[in-house]
C-alpha cells in the first residue's frame, strides 16, 4: 500500500509558472519533515492543494496533522524538505505572513465572540469605516449588507445578521468563520476538524460548505479523522500515522472501504488481538476484535 | 457540481422579532424599567421630589457617580473592572491641589499634572495586569490599597495635616472652578455643570462603543480575548486603554471635588468604587465581559441619584439607604438576567 504513492500529472486548473509554463500547484509540500529536539512530529509528507480542490488530511490523534497544518498556517516551520506557493519556495515565520500569502485556517475554536452580533464577528479586526478624524466611523450598514451577501453566496440562511453569533448552530458558526476567510482574501482555506464536534446533520452543513468554498475556486486543507466525511468531498487523501504518510491517493484510485480500512489499521488489530489472547484475555473481547479483523480483511479485498 | 442554495427566506424570520423583544434585548432594560419604577414611587410617596430643583439635586448626586460609571461601564464590558477608582479620585484632587499649593503655582499646572497622574495611574494598573496575567481584582485591590496610603501619608507630610490647605484663593482658581463646579441657570433652576460633563461623556462614550472600531473591540476584548487576538485585534493596548480611560474619569470627577470645595480630605473616597461598579452592573453590564452599554451605567447612576435623594425628600432615615441600594442592585440584576434569557430564546 505504501508504494502506491500517486504523481500529480491530473493537475486540472493550477495556476501556470510563467517561466515554464508548466502547471504549479498552489501549495506543494515536498518530503516535508518537522522535529522537536529529537521527536519527530512529521516525516516525508508530500502533498498538494490546487484551486477548486479538496485535499483531505487524515488521521488519527498524534498522527501529526495539527504539526502539518501548523506548518502550513505559519505558526511552525518544517526542517526537511520544501514547502511551495506557487511555484516559489517559502518558510512561512508567521501566521500573518500565511495570511499575505492568501493561507487562512479556520480553527476549532473558531475565534468569534459569541456574544457579539454575527456582522460585527464578520468584519473584527478588519471593520470598514466610513468619515474623516474624528467622526471616523464605522460603515454599519455596508458591513452588514456585506455578510449578508457574502453568507448568500455561501448559501447560508440566516435570521438575521444583527443576533448574537453564539445563538447560531456550531455548523452555522463554522460557516460564518469560513465565508470570513473567504471574503478576506484566502485562496488556501485550512479547516481543522470542521466537523469533529458536530452531529451528523450539521456535519452534513459543513461538508456542502465546504464544496462551496471549493466550488468558488478556493484550494482547501481539510483536516479530518472521519474517511466518512473525506471521501465524499475530497479530490485527493493523505493519510497519516505516527507522524508519516502512509498514503496519498487520488480519488479515482481508493474506495470509502479502502480508506476506511487504512485509517483502522488492519494489520494493527489482529496485532492486538493475539497480544490480547496472549494475556488470557477476556474471550468475548477477544472474539470481537477478531471479529473486526475479519471485517477489514473482507473489506480490503 | 453544484449545490443547490436555499434561497433564503429571511424577512419571514425576522419578522417574529418584534420591536418589543428587540427593545427587550437592549442590556439597559432592566436599569430602565427599575429607573421609571423608582421615579414613579418617590413621585408618589414625596410630592416635593417633582419639583425642578430637586431633580437637579437628584441629577447632580447621579452625576458624581455617573461620571465614574462612564468609564467604569466601558471597563466592565471590556472585561475587567477597577477597584482603585474611589481613592483615584481623591488621588487625582490631591495631587492638583498639593502640587499647586507647595509650589505656589497657576492651579492649572497641577490640573494638568493630575490629568498625567490620573492617566498613569490607569496605565500602570493596565499595564500590570497585560504583564502578570494576574486577575483585575487581585491588581486594581493593590493600587487601591498602595493609593490609600499615598494618599493618606503623602498630605500629611506635606501640608502638615489629613486635609488639605485650601487653594480658594490661588491664581486661575476660578476659571477651573467655573469649568469643573459651576451651575448653570435654565429656567430658574441652578444645575450643576458635572450633569452637563456627565450627559457628554455618556454620549461620547456610546459612540465609541457602538459605531467605532474602538468600540467593536472594547467588546471582543472582554467577550473572548483569544478569539479577538487571532483576528487581529490589539487587545493590550484595548485594555489598557480602557484602564486609562477610566483614569480619566478619575481625574474629572477629581477636579470637580477639589474645585467645589476648594480643600480635599485625603481619607475620602473608600467604598466609592462599589457604587460605580453597581451603577455599571445595574445598568446591565456583564461582570464577565462582552456585554453592556454606557447608557445603562448611566441609568444605573441616576437610580443611585433618585435613591439618595428620594430617601431624604420621603422623609425617611437615610441610614435604610444602604439597604435601598442592595435591594435595588439584587433586583435590577435579576430583572436583566430574566430579560435576556428572554430576549436570547426569541
Amino acid at each position: 500500500m505504501e508504494n502506491d504513492q500517486i504523481t500529480q500529472e491530473t493537475l486540472l486548473q493550477g495556476e501556470t509558472d510563467p517561466l515554464t509554463s508548466t502547471p504549479v500547484h498552489l501549495l506543494h509540500l515536498d518530503k516535508v519533515g518537522k522535529h522537536y529536539g529529537n521527536i519527530i512530529a512529521l516525516r516525508d509528507v508530500t502533498m498538494a492543494v490546487d484551486a477548486g480542490r479538496v485535499t483531505c488530511v487524515l488521521g488519527d490523534n498524534g498522527a501529526g496533522k495539527s504539526t502539518l497544518i501548523k506548518i502550513i498556517a505559519g505558526l511552525h516551520q518544517h526542517d526537511e524538505g520544501t514547502f511551495t506557493i506557487l511555484g516559489e519556495e517559502r518558510k512561512l515565520s508567521s501566521p500573518r505572513e500565511a495570511l499575505d500569502a492568501g493561507i487562512a485556517a479556520v480553527y476549532q475554536d473558531l475565534a468569534v465572540v459569541s456574544l457579539m452580533p454575527i456582522w460585527r464577528n464578520f468584519f473584527l479586526g478588519s471593520e470598514l469605516t466610513t468619515g474623516f478624524g474624528p467622526f471616523k466611523r464605522l460603515d454599519v450598514d455596508r458591513m452588514k449588507e456585506i455578510t449578508k451577501k457574502e453568507l448568500q453566496d455561501m448559501g447560508i440562511d440566516l435570521r438575521d445578521v444583527e443576533q448574537p453569533i453564539g445563538q447560531l448552530s456550531g455548523g452555522e458558526r463554522q460557516c460564518v468563520a469560513i465565508a470570513r476567510a473567504v471574503h478576506f482574501g484566502a485562496k488556501v482555506l485550512i479547516l481543522d476538524e470542521p466537523t469533529a464536534a458536530l452531529g451528523v446533520k450539521q456535519s452534513g452543513v459543513v461538508l456542502r460548505y465546504i464544496l462551496q468554498a471549493r466550488d468558488r475556486g478556493l484550494g482547501v486543507i481539510f483536516i479530518t479523522h472521519n474517511p466518512h466525511h473525506a471521501f465524499p468531498v475530497g479530490d485527493r487523501f493523505l493519510l497519516l500515522k505516527r507522524g508519516k504518510s502512509i498514503g496519498y491517493y487520488n480519488k479515482k484510485d481508493i474506495t470509502l472501504e479502502e480508506l476506511t480500512a487504512q485509517m483502522a489499521g488492519g494489520a494493527e488489530l489482529a496485532e492486538l488481538a493475539h497480544e490480547l489472547e496472549a494475556l488470557g484475555g477476556h474471550t468475548d473481547v477477544v472474539a470481537e476484535v477478531e471479529a473486526e479483523v475479519g471485517a477489514t480483511e473482507a473489506r480490503r479485498t | 457540481m453544484t449545490i443547490a442554495a436555499t434561497a433564503p427566506v429571511t424577512d419571514e424570520r425576522v419578522a417574529k422579532k418584534s420591536t418589543v423583544s428587540k427593545l427587550l434585548g437592549r442590556p439597559e432594560i432592566g436599569a430602565l424599567v427599575g429607573a421609571v419604577a423608582l421615579f414613579v414611587f418617590f413621585a408618589a410617596v414625596a410630592p416635593v421630589f417633582l419639583q425642578p430643583g430637586s431633580i437637579a439635586t437628584v441629577l447632580y448626586g447621579a452625576s458624581t457617580i455617573g461620571i465614574m460609571a462612564v468609564g467604569v461601564s466601558l471597563l466592565m464590558i471590556g472585561g475587567e473592572f477597577d477597584l482603585s477608582t474611589g481613592v483615584a479620585v481623591i488621588s487625582s484632587a490631591l495631587m492638583a491641589s498639593l502640587f499647586s499649593w507647595y509650589f505656589s503655582m497657576n492651579v492649572w499646572v497641577g490640573v494638568l499634572l493630575a490629568l498625567v497622574m490620573s492617566l498613569g495611574v490607569g496605565f500602570i494598573n493596565g499595564w500590570i495586569l497585560i504583564k502578570t496575567k494576574l486577575p483585575s481584582f487581585i491588581v486594581t485591590l493593590a493600587t487601591f490599597l498602595m493609593l490609600t496610603g499615598l494618599n493618606l501619608g503623602l498630605t500629611r507630610a506635606i501640608g502638615g495635616s489629613v486635609s488639605t490647605p485650601s487653594v480658594s484663593n490661588m491664581d486661575g482658581f476660578e476659571s477651573a472652578r467655573a469649568i469643573f463646579a459651576s451651575s448653570v441657570n435654565i429656567a430658574g433652576v441652578d444645575v450643576k455643570i458635572t450633569v452637563f460633563i456627565w450627559l457628554g461623556m455618556v454620549a461620547v462614550a456610546s459612540w465609541v462603543l457602538l459605531r467605532t472600531k474602538i468600540g467593536n473591540w472594547i467588546f471582543a476584548s472582554g467577550g473572548d480575548a483569544n478569539a479577538a487576538r487571532a483576528v487581529g485585534v490589539p487587545v493590550v493596548k484595548t485594555k489598557i486603554g480602557l484602564f486609562m480611560a477610566v483614569g480619566f474619569c478619575a481625574w474629572v470627577l477629581g477636579m470637580h471635588n477639589l474645585f467645589a470645595f476648594a480643600t480635599v480630605q485625603s481619607g475620602e473616597g473608600i467604598g466609592n468604587e462599589f457604587l460605580y461598579i453597581i451603577a455599571a452592573v445595574i445598568g446591565g453590564c456583564l461582570l464577565t465581559g462582552g456585554y453592556g452599554s454606557a447608557i445603562g451605567g448611566a441609568i444605573g447612576a441616576f437610580i443611585f441619584g433618585m435613591a439618595n435623594k428620594g430617601i431624604v425628600y420621603a422623609e425617611w432615615n437615610p441610614d435604610w439607604f444602604k439597604f435601598f441600594l442592595g435591594l435595588m442592585l439584587l433586583l435590577a440584576t435579576i430583572v436583566n438576567l430574566v430579560v435576556k434569557r428572554r430576549a436570547e430564546q426569541k
